[in-house]
């Protein structure tokens, strides 16, 4: 008792229901990002130190030879060059991420939907090689994959279409898009995804990420500015950095960091010539995979009309996956979408294939490095991207894309709701899909991993360094082909192993929902 | 007591201050006001050493115009369109024509096996993978397209990436940092290049196929070592080249380029784009056509979109180097992973080349009887070696600027169109190419 109060200066619940632009809004926009509890950060830090400490230890074993070196080694006739790595680079990936490398790269046997197969590994050394004894784990829940809309499936519509296309036009392609690699394929599907977003023409590449990569530096170059928010994607910063201009950060969704950055920059000018910017680009993301956060779109939009600069939206993770009608955090908040000056997306996480898109194109066209040197599109690939993207505008005669996107958006609320009732610290918008649930300690990290997959559920930890390191976490992923069967089964196996891992952190005394009001329609909630 | 004890240090206080040389005295006195005067000062931030007014920051704001997003000014591309499946026979804005443009080297872009092998992985798997390789992404045929190429390559290991252009993009960068030296030919593909910059080391770029040059170049930065050897010991070199260059057809001279890599001690990453699956007795690239042992190079690249008629790319070497790409390779870890039908299709390519390595030798009996036909045409020069199947026909005299030079190898390329031979005219972003290669 006296402990719990003791901690709760350290609490902290973050509520943005009227900001100074609280009109521009909708409906009520709710993030949270509760913070860490100070027993729990000393505690990781205390962990992260100990086996630092057994790192150090087991380095000098090996350097010794007392202990067996697993690693692969140099040649040796090139014993003598230069090291290809630097010892202590690798220090990170020698003693800690080893020790639970198997919670990542499962490797899968089935269509990755709701239910999947894995391929069970089993490990004698510690982690160092992996054999595969053969056996399938059979119907896991899969909590982990990118299926937002429930298109990875190997029947139905999409799939036949995708085979007749395959055996017309085979698999390869085999030219670039500006020689002779444009199919009659290509343009129906651009001309599609130009319909759906509600733009004037799209471009379609064959991978997301380099699409981000390849066509910022076509857009922007030196002399002119770039403001990322902090936790952009690898591909936006990779984009940036090659595009040659100067980047500049500001904090994670604040408009009043943005809105300052903004104003020093006109004010300002280049740095050191004081010469104005050539343009000004604002990169920003629909959905933050890691953070589960949506981006504050009615306000960015207000700051770049304000200040004339651009704006560039990468929708990876919310195409398909918000707003009513499935097209993206344009129609969950309902802005014009002639407002977003380029916006790219992916086809892999809702649509069930692979690739990005971007729109604003005829420049991009001739200038993208990606249309100029790099193969197209695979036929099968664009095919299910047309029947998927038909299939939600409701084009192709069904109600199923509608169906989907409505099951998507309650599962999402059943769910965080569930899992912020049962005491776990859950990050994020409470309509985004993505999920992320802290596990602070690094041992942990392994522990929920393999607890989850013995009782048959799939989940993604991730640890540093692709977040902060004190702030590792599991990330679901919802979809709109998980029933409801399925996502009770998975929240009682999660409320068994926050039990007994000890997960539950969150010191908030559940409150009644003042913001939405009771909805027959939605599920009931099941006291436990 | 207190009071007198107090008392009696403070006598010696002034003892002291009576006994002490002057000079301390007056330091002392130096400091105390340097102090005093910097904790009045004002801390000054470098931004605002110009003041401005507000007003005079909302005028600002308020002038400043922005240049458009794209510039209005360029000549628009109109694509040619291709309707129906580009094998052998093309169809182009309607016209059949017999195709010489499409990378099709071995001829499988049609292979009813390869077809039906994909037809048969989408039937299992769907079509996408919904994830990148650490989250549920690696499918078994991945596993199974590694180790089949590892063993096709001969080497211990091989790696998969998605996307032709994103393979030695990504590869580059995951061992070359900055401060790190590049030895690369000057006609090196864009996607190169693009590694290149990514990697932020410092590139020295060698005369296309020039080997004096390249040995002038590494003699230079012994000499550099030799006066910082505390530097060199860190710094790791690299020399990339291409099997068979995309922009001149021609082929690296590998053995002179081993010997050089243990008189330097520097390490070969070798592009294998256009000559895996062409060149070789059984196609396994330039080092089989070389006879040179695969594990004296340290990473080989290639991408699967040219004779293995399938879409992605690998790289492969020993375990050593190509492990490391599975944790720091971005187009590797931060991008879904191929689709597990276009792995199946490479899968059955890669076993139709190694059931039938006369494909390779019918190949090279083909390119080297249209180089003949193709030497002699008045007025275009014929760049390339023999055994090339990608060849470049070049206009003898240019005209005087490129865009002329353009314009006149387009109208050849719709002259062949007409008589149903399908060209293509080589595409290149001329603002974005280090080394521009002439219009071809």
């Amino acid at each position: 008792m006296l402990s719990e109060y003791l901690f709760s200066f350290s609490f902290w619940f973050q509520v943005n229901v009227a900001s100074q632009y609280g009109t521009l809004y909708n409906r009520p926009f709710v993030e949270s990002f509760e913070e860490t509890p100070m027993l729990v950060a000393v505690l990781t830090y205390m962990g992260y130190g100990i086996l630092t400490i057994f790192g150090y230890l087991r380095d000098f074993l090996r350097h010794w030879k007392i202990e067996k070196c697993h690693i692969a080694r140099e040649k040796e006739e090139q014993k003598d060059f230069v090291p290809l790595y630097q010892d202590f680079e690798n220090f990170y990936t020698r003693n800690l991420y080893m020790r639970i490398r198997d919670s990542w790269n499962r490797p899968i046997c089935s269509v990755p939907g709701a239910k999947m197969d894995l391929l069970e590994q089993a490990s004698h050394d510690f982690n160092w090689t992996f054999e595969y004894t053969g056996r399938i784990v059979q119907d896991v829940i899969n909590l982990g994959s990118y299926n937002y809309l429930g298109f990875a499936e190997n029947t139905g519509p999409c799939a036949d279409s995708a085979a007749e296309v395959t055996m017309k036009y085979g698999v390869g392609v085999a030219s670039t898009r500006q020689e002779i690699g444009n199919l009659e394929k290509h343009e129906e599907m651009e001309k599609l995804v130009a319909r759906f977003l509600g733009v004037e023409s799209a471009m379609a590449f064959g991978m997301g990420f380099a699409t981000n990569s390849m066509n910022i530096p076509a857009l922007v170059g030196k002399g002119c500015l770039i403001l990322s928010d902090e936790l952009n994607h690898t591909s936006l910063v990779l984009g940036a950095r090659l595009s040659g201009s100067t980047i500049r950060v500001f904090k994670h969704n604040n408009m009043q960091s943005l809105e300052k950055l903004l104003r020093d920059a006109i004010v300002h000018g280049q740095p050191r010539t004081h010469r104005p910017w050539k343009k000004i680009l604002i990169v920003v993301e629909g959905i933050y995979s890691m953070e589960g956060s949506i981006v504050r779109l009615p306000e960015v939009i207000a700051l770049k009309k304000r200040y004339r600069a651009y704006l560039y939206l990468d929708e990876a993770h919310s195409i398909g996956a918000l707003g009513p009608r499935g097209r993206g955090v344009v129609d969950y908040f309902g802005v014009d979408s002639h407002d977003v000056d380029v916006m790219m997306g992916t086809f892999t996480k809702s649509f069930g294939a692979a690739g990005g898109y971007i729109e604003l194109i005829e420049y991009l066209r001739s200038h993208s490095h990606s249309a100029v040197y790099a193969t197209s599109m695979s036929p099968p690939v664009v095919e299910q991207i047309i029947t998927s993207m038909k299939c939600i505008m409701g084009e192709d005669g069904t109600t199923i894309g509608c169906e989907r996107v409505r099951q998507l958006a309650e599962n999402t609320v059943y769910f965080r709701k569930r899992l912020r009732k049962m005491g776990f610290i859950i990050y994020g918008n409470k309509d985004s899909p993505v999920i992320p649930m802290m596990l602070y300690m690094p041992a942990k990290i392994g522990a929920f991993g393999r607890e989850m997959l013995k009782r048959n559920i799939g989940v993604v930890v991730v640890g540093f360094p692709a977040t902060p390191i004190i702030e590792s976490r599991a990330r679901f992923c919802i979809s709109a082909a998980h029933t409801k069967d399925m996502l009770d089964r998975a929240l009682s196996v999660i409320s068994e192993v926050g039990d007994l891992l000890q997960l539950k952190y969150s010191r908030r005394r559940m409150q009644p929902s003042l913001v939405r009001p009771f909805d027959n329609n939605m599920y009931e909630d099941i006291d436990d | 007591n207190m009071a007198s004890g107090q008392q009696w240090v403070l006598v010696e206080m002034v003892q002291a201050f009576y006994e002490a040389p002057a000079y301390h005295l007056i330091l002392e006195g130096i400091l105390i006001l340097w102090i005093i005067r910097l904790v009045f000062s004002k801390t000054y931030k470098l931004h605002e050493t110009s003041k401005l007014t507000e007003k005079e920051k909302e005028d600002l704001i308020e002038e400043w115009q922005p240049e458009p997003l794209v510039s209005k000014d360029h000549p628009s591309l109109s694509y040619d369109v291709v309707t129906g499946p580009p094998s052998h026979k093309i169809i182009i804005n309607g016209k059949e024509c017999i195709n010489f443009a499409s990378f099709n080297f071995l001829g499988l872009l049609d292979n009813e096996r390869v077809k039906v092998s994909a037809l048969a992985s989408l039937k299992k798997y769907g079509v996408g993978t919904c994830g990148p390789r650490g989250f549920y992404g690696t499918f078994d045929v991945h596993l199974e397209l590694e180790t089949h190429l590892a063993k096709f390559m001969k080497t211990e290991e091989a790696i998969i990436y998605s996307y032709g252009f994103a393979t030695i993009a990504s590869a580059i960068p995951a061992y070359s940092k900055r401060g790190d030296i590049i030895f690369v030919d000057e006609a090196a593909c864009f996607s190169i290049q693009k590694g290149l910059q990514a990697s932020r080391s410092l590139i020295k770029y060698f005369k296309h196929n020039d080997m004096e040059d390249l040995e002038r170049l590494l003699k230079e930065q012994e000499l550099e070592d030799h006066k910082n050897p505390r530097k060199a010991r860190v710094t790791r070199k690299f020399i990339v080249v291409e099997g068979l260059y995309i922009n001149t057809a021609d082929i690296c001279p590998l053995p002179k380029l081993v010997k050089l890599k243990y008189k330097y001690k520097v390490r070969i990453f070798l592009e294998e784009s256009m000559s895996f699956g062409v060149l070789g007795e059984h196609g396994r690239g330039v080092t089989e056509h070389f006879g040179i042992n695969i594990e004296d190079i340290d990473l080989i690249s290639a991408n699967m979109e040219n004779a293995v008629a399938s879409i992605g790319g690998f790289c492969c070497g020993r375990s050593f180097v190509i492990d490391h790409q599975r944790l720091s390779g971005q187009g590797y870890c931060f991008s879904a992973s191929l689709p597990p039908m276009l792995a199946a299709a490479a899968i059955e390519a890669l076993s139709i080349m190694e059931e039938d390595p006369d494909i390779f030798t019918v190949l090279r009996e083909k390119c080297k009887h249209v180089y003949k036909a193709l030497e002699g045409t008045p007025g275009l020069k014929l760049v390339g070696v023999p055994f090339a199947p990608a060849l470049h026909l070049q206009l003898e005299r240019s005209l005087g600027s490129r865009d002329a030079d353009m314009q006149l190898l387009r109208t050849i390329v719709d002259h062949c169109l007409e008589r149903r031979v399908a060209l293509t005219l080589a595409r290149y972003l001329e603002k974005d190419e280090r080394f521009l290669p002439p219009p071809r």
